[in-house]
């Protein structure tokens, strides 16, 4: 087992949610794929997809909904099957 | 009317703020973390914070705006462009607090707010919509029964879109049936709406948009704006008059953007907008924006009115004061969109912070603008630095005179579309005002940045 840091690249706003009426993309605990997209982060209007990175399991969420990120900032932390 | 205050951020809290001095109105700032120096907060009577950096947590909160005004002792609400501008449920608040909403009542801000009901009151004005369903349609046969009688290609709009999101474009029945229980689940997922309707698709369109003013009773025109220059919808290059129409379909299309404005009690600035076929000259209304609008400052110079004046003074219930006959277009104005994004890379959006900061000035410009040298362009709200208008007695001499005015600018330490902006100034289709709403995506699709070097 390793704890692997999802990065967003980019500085922005953090969305978990597809849209304000939607479910989360990601539940912490749920199992996820590598390129399963776990949040948005928006930056000047355009929505940009961050994915899991790797298959494992959703520990935690270090940012929630409408927070601020920047760039290179962890925002999850996944614990890979290995 | 006394004191304002002003729910927005950027060069349209400058614009407000700038409207209301000359009139004598005081003025009140509202600000997020990231914007606690900037020039809006600076050039404001007073200021008050709202909250965390991201829109969310700050210039959507219409319950903090609303008790900033009050505690404030402001007397109006000006909502600028976007943000809140054009939620009902704001401008009701507002007048729930006693505060003066600038903009047209909220009623109004639903009705035109919802597709099919701005479809419906366009149709009883007697002004001429997209040939479709009248209605969000009841299922896929009725549709295709829809299509049918259309003639094919025809888009599939969700009732709850906008800006262009929630559109399919189809060419055959198969398609269509193929297509519409994914658009609906989409609208539905989207919008919270999966009621669709069908219109006939016109390919080679104009996008021609009627400034108009209201006081409630008497509604006036300040002729159109040709915005037919986007990309994925976002206007990059408007100007006025538009080029590309007939005196005589001018003529009729601002003569029904004023019946429908009149037909709904209209107050306030407002724009209606067609789509205009190109081939034919025949307009079809598609939506009316119940806000003063990016572009306006065309209209402002073509024309000689300040329409954010106008706003706050049919607000402050001085009425219309202007006639009809007092609206005497003069010339050519060219709006020119500078954003953060690199035209180089796909227009990725390009925060940070700016060094080197020149803005055109000098004869004929009109540059509104937040940006100041040193300061920092952030990633929580939209990518405009400035706009830029010019004008000249006619279209030829504006453009001459935006080749000076474009060369002058100098933004270092972000990247912008200062150089798409001059590959456009450039090109003869732009020169001879050969284009629709599909010709500047074409055209990047050449890759013209790179050839040009």
């Amino acid at each position: 087992m390793a704890r692997h840091e999802v990065i967003s690249p980019i500085p922005g706003t953090l969305y978990r949610r597809p849209d304000p009426d939607s479910d989360p993309f990601v539940e912490e605990g749920q199992e996820v794929k590598a390129d399963d997209t776990i949040c948005l982060v928006e930056v000047m209007k355009n929505f940009h997809a961050v994915n899991a990175g790797v298959a494992g399991t959703v520990v935690e969420f270090l940012v929630e909904t409408d927070d601020e990120v920047g760039a290179g900032q962890p925002v999850a932390v996944i614990e890979d099957g290995n | 009317m006394k004191r304002l205050l002003i729910a927005n951020r950027g060069e349209i809290a400058l614009r407000v703020v700038r409207a209301a001095r000359d009139l004598g109105i005081e003025t009140v700032a509202v600000f997020s973390e990231a914007d606690a120096g900037a020039a809006h907060v600076r050039l404001a009577d007073s200021a008050v914070p709202i909250g965390k950096s991201p829109v969310g947590k700050s210039y959507l909160r219409g319950d903090a705006i609303v008790e900033a005004a009050v505690e404030a002792g402001a007397d109006a609400v000006h909502p600028g462009y976007g943000l809140l501008s054009e939620r009902a449920d704001f401008a009701r608040a507002c007048e729930a607090a006693g505060l003066t909403f600038v903009g047209p009542d909220a009623d109004t801000i639903d009705t035109m707010g919802d597709k099919v009901a701005a479809r419906v009151a366009a149709a009883k004005a007697g002004v001429p919509t997209v040939p479709g369903s009248d209605a969000a349609v009841g299922g896929v046969d009725e549709a295709a029964a829809v299509a049918a009688s259309l003639g094919y290609p025809v888009m599939l709009k969700a009732a709850g879109g906008g800006g262009g999101r929630g559109i399919r474009v189809v060419g055959d029945e198969a398609g269509l049936r193929r297509e519409f229980p994914m658009a609906s689940g989409e609208a539905g997922s989207a919008f919270g709406d999966p009621r669709l309707y069908v219109e006939r698709f016109v390919e080679r369109a104009r996008h021609v948009e009627v400034q108009v003013l209201g006081d409630g009773g008497d509604v006036i025109h300040l002729f159109e704006r040709e915005c037919s220059l986007q990309r994925r919808r976002q206007k990059v290059v408007e100007e006025a008059l538009s080029p590309g129409i007939s005196p005589e379909t001018r003529a009729a299309m601002t003569t029904a953007a004023v019946e429908l404005a009149q037909s709904v009690g209209y107050r306030s600035a407002g724009t209606v907008e067609f789509l205009v076929d190109d081939e034919s000259g025949d307009f079809f209304f598609m939506e009316m924006n119940t806000r003063i609008q990016v572009e306006h400052p065309v209209t402002e110079w073509l024309c000689g009115v300040d329409l954010v004046a106008e706003q706050l003074r049919i607000a402050a219930g001085e009425g219309l004061q202007l006639a009809q006959g007092d609206i005497d277009p003069r010339g050519a104005a060219i709006e020119f969109r500078l954003t953060a994004e690199d035209p180089a890379n796909d227009f990725f959006p390009n925060p940070g912070r700016v060094e080197q900061l020149n803005m055109p000035s000098g004869p004929w410009v009109r540059v509104d603008t937040w940006l100041e040298g040193g300061g920092e362009v952030t990633p929580f709200y939209d990518s405009l630095l400035a706009k830029v208008i010019v004008w000249g007695a006619d279209r030829a001499e504006a453009i001459a005179r935006s080749r000076r005015v474009l060369g002058e600018i100098v933004v270092e330490g972000v990247k912008t579309t200062a150089p798409l902006l001059s590959a456009i100034l450039g090109e003869d289709w732009f020169a001879a005002a050969d284009f629709h709403t599909g010709t500047l995506e074409q055209w990047l699709e050449t890759d013209p940045l790179a050839a040009g070097g």
